[in-house]
């Protein structure tokens, strides 16, 4: 699965995409985010706060109990600031 | 007739309103979006998700011309690094009348700001900071009710 990440949550992280095969229990976004807060220091203070990050699946926006399902790319970033 | 643009590039107004006179409507309405100075900003430089931005511009200006007669819609958001003064997002729309033209424009920018993967970060002389969403972002959005 291909991870990118924007914002802070790059920045924190320490790059903006990676790839991963998490475990077969990491079903939904919000299962990604606590697996992949075990990663790293960085990860982890990335991760720390999931009521401050928003997700697409395959490039569309989904909420954060959304079932992975058989997403390809998943993004992670913090609440979209742009216009 | 949709054009939607994501590019470092400086946004050259002149041009984009010429092209949607042109295509013969009797309104051309426009939102222009500049860079503000306030709080000793001396920089903004937009992130944005490559190939999700242009996917959800596209899917918003077909969405308003399936809730508004439209003739055209353009989306053009500048990306990079900006400075106070400078042009970030322009939106423009033409219709045969007025009404169609400018509900258009505004619903466009208040949806852009909640549903395209834009991030800004402020440069404040040595410091930098990430911009928060704000609440009432998302307040103007919903107040349009769902497409």
């Amino acid at each position: 699965m291909d991870l990118l990440y924007f914002a802070w949550v790059r920045e924190r992280i320490g790059t903006g995409q990676e790839q991963v095969d998490p475990p077969e229990t990491v079903r939904s976004v919000a299962d990604l985010i606590g697996w992949l807060a075990t990663r790293s220091a960085g990860h982890a203070e990335a991760m720390r706060e999931p009521e401050r990050l928003r997700a697409a699946i395959d490039q569309k926006f989904v909420s954060l109990d959304a079932p992975l399902g058989a997403a390809r790319e998943v993004a992670l970033f913090p609440p979209v600031t742009g216009g | 007739m949709i054009r939607v643009s994501i590019d470092p590039a400086p946004i050259e107004l002149a041009v984009e309103l010429a092209a949607l006179e042109e295509r013969g409507a009797g309104g051309v309405a426009s939102f222009t979006g500049v860079v503000r100075g306030d709080d000793g900003v001396t920089a903004l430089e937009l992130e944005h998700y490559p190939g999700m931005t242009e996917q959800a511009l596209i899917a918003l200006a077909e969405a308003a011309c399936a809730r508004w007669s439209l003739l055209a819609v353009t989306m053009v958001h500048r990306v990079g690094v900006m400075v106070p003064g400078d042009r970030i997002v322009f939106i423009g729309t033409a219709a045969q009348h007025r009404r169609e033209a400018l509900e258009a424009c505004a619903w466009l920018i208040d949806r852009l700001k909640t549903d395209a993967p834009f991030w800004k970060r402020e440069q404040l002389g040595e410091d930098a900071r990430w911009v928060e969403a704000r609440a009432s972002d998302a307040d103007a959005a919903a107040r349009w009710g769902s497409d």
